[in-house]
């Protein structure tokens, strides 16, 4: 579905990717596992069209993205929850799925998302005339998902989902991954919790300095030695 | 109490009502754009000559030629962001108060070069009305009350409206708000046309009461910088409420003493309240 080929990318001078290759399947789960400054979040800014591309080239169901802005992307099918959430801390929970819904398409479903993302998130409905920023960590992050999900994408970006969450909340982090994976989402997460996101995933890749080192089914990469040794510890 | 003072409290409230209405216009530019439209006064006093000129010039009805001040001006905002503010946006804030600052400059020199320094008028004098015993400006409850229904429609557009949300959304967190398929410029245009409509809705409610010349922005322009200081840049609900108190300081400030006076008393007033609370009165 999500094809990326030989990408370059950076800020001003400094490049951080460099010919960065993947391929996101249809209805799988794909991860991007690697240490701080590996240029994760930046492959996914990449991907939302955050930031320009240099060089490569990068297709969704085999329509070229590359030069398109982030609102753009966003009407091509392609959600992405951002690192540290960024919710809209004084917009009410109900405020920022409204705005998850800004592109024409999914406004004119609004309702129907709206019901779909509080059925998969109840807590969200308890707490959806609350302003965003009072909400627990691990609400956020729910609610940043559901947010990204009101936009109906064939294609949901994670990045960093158990980022600073305590680790009981991780794990429901990653339990509600695995019902949204159920639905028949496409999901391409990134993660530093390798032991976690290997466990949900269905492929990976392990990207360091910026290029891709590694790459194999989930259960290929649990029993590498290297990356038993460098990212779990074992 | 006296009725004089209680004269004087009435109209500092009927005052603050038009104040809001540019201290929002100001604050919602500044929180969505992050700029400073220092020629803000300036644009009233262009939807100012705008009516004046169908008014007396064209025999355009007066309703239709607010109307005209209002679309006039939100058309006027859009240009202003187009083709001063959007070229240096990314500049450093000082360089865009330079570019709007000199908005100010040829916008004043303009008017005088089309209409010469006089004071004009459009000559409807509206009557002033008698509640007991108390006179009350029929032009000012006008301008009151319609201060107050612009500010609750914006409150509302706001609220209500997907673009309004998205204007929000902007103003919290600009930078990722293309990922929720927001495009930041054309919130930035409506944002622009929203804040020049509030400039021309201002310049209907002042007409009625005052001349215009094109120095009438220096009169009250100070005054609404200073209500967007005290009532914290940016924060709406700060400004509205910060209207009323110096609207109030001036009011009771010129019943006392007289309205030159009065202004000082208000600056005074500022410089002291931004040594206790520098951030603004209602700083989150």
């Amino acid at each position: 579905m999500l094809s990326l080929s030989a990408v370059s990318a950076g800020y001003g001078s400094f490049q951080v990717l460099f010919d960065v290759s993947l391929e996101v399947p249809r209805g799988e789960a794909v991860g991007v596992i690697g240490s701080n400054g590996a240029g994760k979040t930046t492959l996914m800014r990449v991907i939302s069209g955050l930031i320009p591309l240099r060089a490569g080239t990068m297709t969704l169901e085999g329509l070229p993205l590359a030069g398109l802005p982030a609102h753009r992307i966003v009407e091509q099918g392609i959600a992405h929850v951002p690192e540290h959430r960024r919710l809209f801390p004084r917009l009410t929970v109900e405020e920022n799925l409204r705005i998850g819904a800004f592109i024409p398409r999914a406004r004119r479903r609004f309702a129907a998302q709206l019901d779909r993302v509080y059925a998969l998130f109840p807590r969200l409905k308890e707490r959806r005339q609350q302003p965003a920023g009072t909400l627990s960590g691990g609400e956020q992050q729910m609610c940043a998902i559901g947010r990204a999900l009101m936009s109906d994408p064939k294609l949901l970006l994670l990045d960093e989902p158990s980022a600073g969450l305590a680790p009981l909340v991780v794990r429901q982090v990653f339990e509600l991954i695995r019902r949204i994976r159920g639905e028949g989402l496409t999901v391409l997460i990134v993660e530093q919790n390798v032991q976690q996101v290997l466990d949900v995933v269905d492929r990976a890749y392990l990207l360091e300095v910026g290029a891709i080192r590694l790459a194999g089914t989930a259960d290929e990469l649990k029993g590498n030695r290297f990356i038993r040794q460098s990212y779990m510890g074992l | 109490m006296d009725i004089f003072l209680v004269e004087a409290i009435i109209n500092g409230i009927l005052l603050g009502g038009v104040l809001a209405l540019l201290a929002l216009g100001l604050n919602l530019i500044f929180g969505v754009i992050d700029v400073v439209w220092i020629a803000y006064a300036d644009i009233v006093m262009c939807g100012m000559y705008v009516i004046y000129v169908l008014y007396t010039h064209y025999d355009v009805p007066l309703l239709f030629a607010c109307l005209a001040g209002i679309a006039g001006m939100a058309a006027f905002g859009v240009a202003v962001h187009l083709l001063i503010i959007a070229p240096v946006l990314n500049s450093a804030p000082i360089n865009q108060l330079l570019a709007t600052g000199g908005l100010l400059f040829f916008l004043q020199s303009f008017a005088t070069l089309l209409f010469g320094t006089d004071f004009r008028n459009i000559g409807v004098r509206l009557p002033v009305v008698e509640v007991a015993s108390i006179y009350i400006s029929f032009a000012r409850l006008i301008a009151f009350l319609f201060g107050l229904i612009g500010a609750v429609a914006l409150y509302l557009f706001l609220k209500r409206t997907y673009i309004g949300t998205a204007i929000r959304a902007v103003a919290q967190d600009r930078d990722i708000v293309g990922l929720m398929g927001i495009d930041q410029r054309r919130i930035y245009l409506a944002t622009s046309a929203i804040g020049g409509a509030l400039a021309g809705l201002a310049a209907c409610l002042l007409v009625l009461q005052y001349d215009v010349h094109p120095f009438i922005g220096n009169t009250f322009g100070p005054v609404i910088f200073m209500i967007c200081v005290l009532g914290g840049l940016g924060n709406m609900i700060g400004g509205f409420v910060a209207s009323f108190i110096i609207s109030q300081i001036i009011a009771i400030g010129g019943y006392y003493s007289n309205t030159e006076l009065s202004y000082v008393l208000a600056f005074t007033m500022f410089i002291i309240l931004m040594f206790v609370r520098p951030r603004g009165l209602f700083a989150r």
